[in-house]
């Protein structure tokens, strides 16, 4: 069985970091990477872009929202990871998405640094 | 990372809100800083053995508000206690502070802190110190080298901007809704300072300077979680990011500047260039338009450009078109110029900058682009005057040096058409 692993930190307290200390923070992460990879589990693995850089569509009014969607009545169920050309396409795709899965809504956030994995499925 | 940087982090962290909310019960900057030292203190003794709390912030507000009110009480006797109302809020526990975190009471002290130094009667380089020492908490001493003066001179540029702000008096009221923009627009004004001050010319310098930099993205970053519909800030955010992105590529091995068409593009930073673009693509979903987005659309087409050849520079003149229209400035006129030369020739862009030559007399880059103009027309003893002048009233000598390239060159081309 896979799982998926969302990292929450204390953004405010991330971003704060030196670019010397995340970068140790990175290179600590890798080794943990490494040892995963060669178990032949690492799946994909991202790391987003801070909340700011997040825009939420809610499907049933089509509300599209700056920043992170924070409700906590419903609760994070999966991620995709798709190419898209720019913000409106990407809320083009997340309402396509959103008509075959009604309910809730998508929070479209830029990726950071993309690490593809070794492909477990 | 050990426990003590792990704490460091989480202090820096939430120092701006801390102090903010501080500020709120106290009304008094002194007061409010004593009161987040004196939970720092704690933090450092009780951390280390408790585990760090779940919301640093909210723990640090708790402690330093009743420290505070402590020692605003031992101090009675020298000085009289602030009024009830001033001390609002005493009723708040820890628990119900990190609630509240979110809320929009403490949003509104963070940005009532900044805006506190961004007083309009601080020049500009006392509100950027008192913001780093106060919000950031900068050190002294770090703030001095940032600035090239003496810790002596800082520490009492500081205190003097304090003093200035107690006297003036009357910004901690709560910002009533039409309020709040100008607040934002002040204080987004103070951090692209910030900003600009530290994005050095001169590589000797840079070191020194680029904390300043990465303080105005923290500040602006923490100012955009707070008000995260706002498309100005998101478009200061990426206009800092697109800009500091190419820091890595502004000096040669050398140290000379290096102008933009000729930088190594593959030395830009790639991480910030892409949170810039995204929250460009943000803002701009909001059809509001702004000077920060338009800035940034500039930077962002220069960031979309995989070589100096492929820079739309229609665009960009399009783009300092509408920056002329919103904030008309000689110095925006000067910018669009470039771009006009590059897309209608240096003749139409010499014409356009000629009404400037009054009032950008004393400014280095407007002898710098006629300079360059000229130059490319072939008017070689006019072009050589204008290097004269910029290079009188060049900033830094990286500047110089960029100018003396030019009439090296001027002077080589003369002579070898003399043989």
């Amino acid at each position: 069985m896979l799982y998926a692993f969302l990292c929450y930190n204390n953004e405010s307290a991330v971003m704060s970091w030196t670019k010397e200390e995340d970068d140790a923070v990175m290179a600590k992460l890798d080794l943990v990477h490494q040892k995963l990879i060669e178990q032949g589990r690492f799946g994909p693995a991202l790391r987003l872009m801070p909340t700011a850089a997040a825009t939420t569509l809610v499907k049933e009014r089509d509300l599209v929202l700056d920043g992170p969607f924070a409700e906590t009545k419903e609760q994070l169920l999966g991620f995709y990871v798709i190419e898209c050309d720019s913000l409106e396409h990407a809320l083009e795709i997340a309402r396509e998405l959103g008509v075959a899965n009604p309910g809730g809504a998508y929070e479209i956030r830029p990726v950071r640094l993309f690490l593809p994995g070794v492909g477990v499925s | 990372m050990s426990d003590i940087a792990w704490i460091d982090a989480a202090l820096r962290a939430a120092r701006p809100e801390a102090v903010a909310a501080l500020l709120r019960y106290f009304r008094d900057l002194d007061i409010a800083e004593e009161a987040y030292q004196e939970a720092c203190l704690r933090a450092l003794k009780t951390w280390p053995n408790n585990g760090p709390p779940r919301n640093p912030a909210a723990w640090l507000i708790f402690v330093g508000r009743n420290a505070g009110i402590d020692g605003v009480r031992r101090k009675a006797r020298e000085r009289p206690l602030p009024d009830e109302a001033a001390l609002s809020d005493r009723e708040d526990a820890e628990d119900v502070i990190a609630e509240k975190l979110d809320g929009a009471d403490y949003r509104d002290d963070v940005l009532r802190l900044l805006f506190v130094c961004c007083h309009p009667e601080l020049p500009a380089t006392q509100q950027i110190a008192l913001a780093l020492r106060i919000v950031s908490g900068l050190s002294v001493p770090r703030i001095a080298k940032a600035f090239l003066v003496s810790e002596a001179a800082m520490e009492q540029r500081i205190t003097r901007a304090k003093r200035r702000i107690a006297e003036a008096g009357q910004r901690f009221e709560t910002p009533s809704p039409a309020d709040r923009p100008a607040r934002l627009a002040a204080v987004a004004a103070m951090l692209y300072l910030l900003f600009n001050e530290g994005y050095s010319t001169d590589r000797a310098e840079a070191p020194a300077r680029a904390p300043l930099c990465d303080e105005a993205i923290r500040l602006t970053r923490l100012m955009l979680r707070m008000f995260p519909a706002e498309p100005e800030l998101m478009g200061l955010m990426a206009l800092m990011l697109l800009q500091n992105a190419r820091a890595g590529a502004r000096f040669d091995a050398s140290g000379a500047l290096v102008l933009l068409d000729a930088q190594d593009r593959a030395a830009w930073n790639r991480d910030m260039i892409n949170e810039g673009l995204a929250l460009l693509d943000k803002a701009m979903r909001h059809q509001v338009r702004g000077p920060y987005q338009i800035q940034a659309a500039i930077a962002a087409l220069h960031a979309r450009a995989a070589r100096a050849e492929d820079t739309d520079w229609a665009q960009i003149d399009l783009l300092y078109a509408a920056l002329e229209e919103l904030q008309p400035s000689p110095v925006v006129t000067l910018n669009r110029a470039v771009a006009v030369s590059k897309t209608k020739g240096p003749d139409a862009a010499l014409a356009l900058i000629a009404p400037l030559a009054e009032r950008l007399a004393g400014y280095f880059y407007f002898h710098g682009v006629r300079g360059g103009l000229l130059m490319q027309l072939g008017r070689r003893e006019d072009a050589r005057r204008a290097f004269d002048q910029a290079i009188a009233l060049a900033n830094t000598p990286a500047e110089a040096a960029h100018i003396r390239e030019h009439l090296d060159r001027l002077a080589a081309e003369a002579s070898a058409q003399k043989t």
